[in-house]
């Protein structure tokens, strides 16, 4: 793996022309052969959820009676469960809700944390001391326990399912957004655009926020998986998507209950998914070494 | 450091009153009540029940009411489970939860720390890779998908150990394996960065030089730095060995607390809800409190700030 790196950079000083941070950073990714194939293997799964569903003749609702509890085969790929569903349109539709649920809850909590952290990172001084005492507190508390006792008792609503998500991984970012705008803050093109007398939103949105992009997409990369582990959680205890609807969690724990009988029922939905995460956590790993290579491990 | 300690218990104060606050009007906005599931009720007893656990009161009445007996150290009795108290039912279930936590954790730390160790002083060897990559995979394999999984293969299949329970030593291995296995691999991960970082130090180097036996400088001298990562772990993975428990005690049917807190939010039991967060709200506490302590005397440096 070192020699690759060593090629990589012998790419990047011998290009004759100034490369941008994207372009070096993509060598780099190319570089990282465990990346690369986990990059195309998400986008692969991405489409099959996305597209599958649609081209396929079976709908993940329709039930074959005739054909309960048929294992994996040449009619129905993944084999069916109980009341005769394909498993293999079910373990589709559940990613693409599980793949939605990790995106936009990980939307929420970057929208969420990166105004927290460039915020309290650009104020400095007592309100910064204060937000992040806040955020500190925030992070000593049982998380989990909330996001369950809010879905008990307020009922398996699809957007609370999103905020409560969201709200409870924004933390991280937070800190990670307001560490790096602590260092910008000092940099002196900074400096310049506060010379130029520009306004302290023009700052921060035209000269501070891209310079947070990498890190930002780095974390987010690691975020989606974390999301959908907690989704799958929810889904495994009851309080996730209802059927016929299904996520990825949701098909688990019914593939759980069904495995003496059925084995495929847990074997593929919990196959998908694992590789799902594995694929996001190495794709994680290799973005944080390509976009920040100071960073890099060994 | 009784300073530290002081400050630190002091500042649990207000995060426990916005802990005690936040569940009380979040159960209590929700729609339903305590009494409302169980049919043939006629509305007399109804609102007699509801009047004895003081339920007919106005909102903030109740809630002064229950803060008042919170300071007082009584988290009421249980709505659902009649003529028992909060505080009885999780001194019944906590020491379940407690056991499976902590075999999970040395579960996990059993694994963890070897495999850390042996990749850091192996590193980009086959070992590393192999170690590093089945700790990637226990990281993604959910526990939801292990635990079913080991009961398929160890119980369904070649019978050694029960699928669910609670009752003898045997019992204890999947569970404690399931949970301990994601915890371990993310330690071992933690620990191979950890000891990188301290095996090129100068400190190190210096051991080495005088001639000490690479065992002795790996156990004496790097192990304190390179442990620092995981014991700052600790704290987040207590948090964790406590939510996964919940996922845990619902495979494999143990009657801990995450069970009774789950049941407890569906039969909306709003003493039980209660006195489970706080009990939990306050067990992170005092454990993320112990980790900095431990943390404090590893690490010199932040000792003295």
């Amino acid at each position: 793996m070192s020699i690759e790196s060593a090629k990589a950079q012998n790419l990047i000083s011998e290009s004759p022309e100034g490369s941008s941070l994207w372009r070096d950073a993509w060598i780099r990714l190319r570089a990282n052969r465990l990346a690369t194939f986990s990059l195309f293997f998400f986008i692969f799964i991405s489409i099959l959820t996305i597209i599958g569903p649609e081209i396929i003749s079976i709908s993940y609702e329709s039930q074959d009676l005739d054909n309960t509890f048929t294992p994996p085969g040449s009619s129905h790929l993944f084999g069916t469960d109980n009341l005769g569903r394909d498993l293999f349109a079910r373990v589709l539709h559940g990613g693409r809700i599980s793949l939605a649920v990790g995106f936009l809850a990980t939307a929420v909590s970057l929208v969420i944390g990166v105004a927290y952290g460039m915020t309290s990172g650009y104020l400095g001084g007592k309100p910064d001391a204060l937000m992040m005492r806040i955020v500190d507190i925030l992070y000593s508390l049982p998380f989990t326990i909330f996001v369950i006792l809010l879905m008990v008792l307020f009922g398996r609503n699809f957007v609370l399912l999103f905020i409560a998500i969201g709200a409870v991984e924004w933390l991280t970012m937070a800190r990670i957004t307001r560490g790096q705008t602590l260092g910008l803050k000092q940099a002196e093109f900074i400096e310049a655009a506060r010379a130029l007398g520009y306004s302290h939103s023009r700052i921060l949105f035209r000269h501070i926020l891209p310079n947070l992009i990498g890190p930002v997409i780095v974390y987010a990369t690691l975020t989606v998986p974390a999301v959908m582990l907690l989704e799958a959680v929810l889904s495994f205890l009851g309080l996730g998507v209802q059927a016929p609807m299904s996520s990825w969690g949701s098909l688990i724990k019914e593939g759980s209950e069904k495995m003496d009988i059925a084995p495929w029922l847990i074997f593929f939905p919990g196959l998908f998914f694992s590789l799902t995460l594995l694929a996001l956590n190495f794709l994680g790993d290799g973005l944080r070494d390509a976009l920040d290579p100071k960073s890099a491990k060994d | 450091m009784v300073k530290f300690i002081l400050v630190r218990i002091l500042q649990a104060i207000p995060t426990l009153f916005v802990i005690a606050t936040l569940t009380f009007f979040m159960t209590r906005l929700a729609p339903g009540g305590p009494f409302d599931s169980e049919k043939n009720i006629p509305d007399e007893i109804k609102e007699k029940l509801e009047a004895h656990f003081g339920l007919d009161k106005p909102l903030h009445e109740q809630f002064i009411l229950y803060i008042g007996n919170l300071l007082q150290g009584d988290l009421g009795p249980s709505f659902k489970y009649m003529g028992w108290e909060v505080s009885e039912l999780i001194a019944k279930a906590f020491p379940v939860s407690a056991q499976l936590g902590m075999l999970s954790l040395f579960t996990a730390l059993l694994i963890g720390l070897p495999a850390g160790i042996i990749a850091a002083l192996r590193k980009n060897s086959a070992y590393d890779y192999f170690l590093m990559i089945s700790a990637m995979f226990g990281i993604c394999l959910p526990t939801f998908v292990l635990g079913p999984l080991l009961i398929l293969i160890f119980s369904s299949w070649l019978g050694w150990l029960h699928p669910l329970g609670w009752y003898t030593f045997s019992d204890m291995i999947l569970p404690s394996l399931t949970l301990g296995l994601f915890y371990g691999a993310y330690i071992a991960r933690l620990t191979r960065a950890g000891m990188l970082e301290t095996l090129n130090q100068d400190y190190i180097r210096t051991a080495r030089a005088k001639g000490a036996s690479p065992l002795r400088v790996v156990l004496r001298h790097a192990l304190k730095g390179g442990l620092l990562p995981v014991v700052t772990f600790l704290g987040p993975a207590f948090a964790g060995l406590i939510s996964g428990s919940f996922i845990i005690e619902s495979i494999f049917f143990i009657p801990g607390l995450g069970r009774f807190f789950v049941t407890a939010a569906f039969n909306r039991d709003y003493t039980m809800v209660l006195g489970t967060v706080l009990f939990y709200a306050c067990l992170i506490i005092i454990l993320n409190l112990v980790v900095d302590i431990i943390q404090a005397s590893l690490d010199p440096k932040s000792r003295e700030k």
